[in-house]
């Protein structure tokens, strides 16, 4: 187990280049402390797979450093970086048994019969494969398969770092869940330190202590789920995380009122250090619009859409031109289609050219 | 009743191929099956031996000589050509300008008919002017196709290995190609030696192109005749002279046409049962290494 650490990576595809368009991955430092548990989260090709196979050294970068413990790994081939990596679609040994292909990396790595039979069973047991350990990998389910191929990253126990890219794409929904805390399970018991990559938030923040948000190429936010959730750094966390995402509406600071549409706003800080001409938005997470009947507290507005997804319901409402959702738990004591849209203030943020600003308190 | 009439009418479907399938296969056996059982002295005239001729053949050292010979050739050049076959396909690069190159560099014998093959390597192989023949020569081999055996089959196994390999080579290219790059990036993770990703990845991935490479070269190969009948038309002796040349020896030479009918027949059974044989063995092993287990 160890820490990982990485100073100034950036990868190129096509080799060293000046232009910064050509990188895969645009220069990050990261620190991941040994045994914690991390996700790598954002669109498909934002570099989530690039970085992960520089870990693992599947890929050398094009520039910086990887360190194990602050040994310099960059370029030490991938079976010396003890390390193990489960992939999206599974990777089984066709003509191997289940029992010899949890076993292999074991096997290959020199341990005895003695030392490599009971850890294989306990983790059959844990994975649920316990029952077909003797029969051929090859005809299993995908589901089966893919959980041969977890097992043979789980098997060795002294491994730097464990790396997921994607790996419950092909699993059914409930036995993703069952996986997943299956996973969790494991990270407390072993204290691995443990690199997961997704896109599909809910996986991120159900799985990980911090979330790392990837965006073309660069590193928007580390932090939390909460911290995500109630403090996106960039408008691209803003949207991408939380269901609806995060409402951005481009607008106009005074001082400490924002003006959106001719409507002001009063805000709790104050934002005179905006540089001119840049480009201003406001965000606000849908969870925090509240509606108001008609001619209430809050701005006019038309409400144009109405989605009952169960426990609550996401209205969509026009304020002139813009639009803004808004999760409400009950339409109550409204009627038509007009209402009035109030703002909490506390958890309104300031984007300026993407990125948070923080104003200055008064 | 009427659901019976149905079920009647689905031999209509049926007799297209059935009509193909006669026209181009059974009705031209048949005309060997009439030679095979009857003697002719000419003119047209005919009289029923019945299995006469078949149990002539069974009995026959020429037969069973020539069949031997042909055992051997086609077993000598599958044992070369499948490993050959096998590590070349293993060393072509998946990438870059180099796959263009050996493709088509791999694709060129396979062009080359038959006959031209056979010039060629009569041609190279001669003492007096051909450059392998000339150059053993003059490094004081002893090597004459022509009147020793075994210069004359070491040639054809060469002549076929250069001529033939390449069908190895590219389909089981094919089949390499086809393996997704993560089985070698797990392998590489698990530890995997170059032998064990080749045994356990590589190997069972090609298991099915294997299966028709081997299966082509040795039908292929069991009916070899253009290629030894130019370079050394059976001999020295009959060294050479598989069960294709002895049959038109049989036929056109010496116009036996019943035995010769006989002869085709059982050499055309031989292939069938071997193919099949073949067949079943090879998808037997593919079958237990998916099914089997404990």
């Amino acid at each position: 187990m160890a820490k990982v650490t990485l100073k100034d990576i950036a990868h190129s595809y096509t080799g060293y280049s000046e232009n910064p368009d050509d990188y895969a991955l645009k220069s990050l430092d990261l620190t991941w402390r040994d045994g914690g548990a991390y996700a790598l989260l954002g669109p498909s090709g934002c570099g989530k797979t690039t970085l992960l196979n520089i870990i693992s050294g599947l890929l050398i970068p094009t520039k910086g450093q990887v360190l194990f413990n602050d040994q310099d790994v960059t370029r030490l081939p991938t079976e010396h970086r003890n390390i193990a990596q489960i992939f999206q679609f599974p990777v089984i040994y066709d003509t191997m048994t289940v029992f010899e292909n949890l076993a292999f990396p074991l096997k290959n790595r020199g341990r005895t019969k003695t030392e490599i039979e009971p850890r294989v069973i306990e983790i059959a047991r844990m994975l649920g494969l316990e029952t077909n350990l003797y029969t051929k990998a090859q005809h299993l389910t995908a589901d089966a398969k893919q959980k041969i191929s977890l097992g043979r990253g789980l098997i060795r126990q002294s491994v730097n770092a464990i790396l997921f890219d994607e790996p419950l794409t092909v699993i059914d929904p409930q036995l993703k869940w069952e996986l997943r805390s299956q996973l969790k399970y494991l990270h407390k018991q072993f204290g691995f330190t443990m690199i997961y990559v997704t896109h599909d938030q809910t996986e991120a923040l159900t799985f990980a202590d911090e979330v790392i948000v990837m965006y073309e190429g660069e590193i928007v936010q580390v932090g939390t789920p909460e911290a995500l959730f109630e403090r996106p750094e960039h408008t691209f966390v803003g949207y991408f995380i939380g269901s609806p995402g995060m409402n951005i509406a481009p607008c106009n600071i005074q001082g400490d009122k924002a003006i959106i549409d001719g409507h002001e706003i009063a805000l709790t800080r104050d934002y005179h250090a905006i540089p001119a001409g840049a480009k201003i938005e406001m965000g606000i997470r849908p969870e925090y619009l509240r509606l108001n009947p008609p001619g209430g507290a809050g701005l006019p507005v038309s409400i144009k859409k109405v989605d009952d997804i169960g426990r609550y319901k996401i209205v969509r409402v026009g304020l002139n031109t813009r639009e803004f959702n808004v999760v409400v738990p009950e339409l109550s004591g409204m009627t038509g289609d007009k209402a009035s849209l109030a703002f909490d203030i506390e958890h309104t943020n300031i984007y300026v050219n993407d990125h948070l600003f923080s104003g200055e308190q008064q | 009743m009427i659901a019976k009439q149905t079920n009647q009418k689905a031999w209509f479907m049926v007799l297209p191929v059935f009509l193909v399938v006669a026209f181009s296969a059974v009705i031209p056996l048949m005309t060997v099956v009439n030679y095979s059982v009857q003697d002719t002295f000419g003119n047209n005239v005919f009289t029923w031996v019945g299995m006469d001729w078949f149990k002539d053949l069974i009995h026959s050292e020429r037969f069973h000589a020539a069949f031997l010979k042909q055992l051997m050739f086609s077993g000598i050049i599958l044992l070369i050509e499948v490993p050959l076959g096998i590590m070349i396909a293993l060393a072509m690069p998946k990438k870059g300008w180099g796959v263009p190159v050996c493709l088509i560099s791999m694709a060129l014998p396979l062009l080359i008919p038959w006959n031209v093959v056979g010039t060629i390597w009569q041609i190279f192989g001669r003492v007096d002017i051909g450059l392998l023949g000339h150059s053993l020569a003059s490094l004081g081999f002893d090597y004459n196709y022509t009147q020793d055996p075994i210069a004359a089959w070491i040639t054809l196994i060469i002549m076929d290995v250069w001529h033939w390999t390449s069908l190895v080579v590219l389909l089981c290219y094919a089949g390499l190609c086809s393996i997704p790059e993560a089985y070698y990036q797990a392998a590489k993770i698990d530890g995997a030696s170059r032998w064990s990703v080749f045994r356990y990845i590589q190997l069972p991935k090609m298991q099915r192109v294997l299966l028709i490479a081997i299966l082509l070269r040795f039908m292929d190969s069991f009916m070899i005749y253009t290629e030894p009948f130019v370079i050394t038309g059976g001999g020295p002796g009959n060294s050479t002279t598989f069960m294709s040349i002895d049959l038109v020896k049989l036929a056109i030479g010496q116009f036996d046409l019943g035995p010769a009918a006989a002869m085709s027949l059982v050499y055309f059974l031989v292939i069938l049962l071997l193919c099949w044989v073949f067949y079943t063995v090879m998808s037997n092993i593919g079958e237990e290494s998916s099914n089997g287990g404990k």
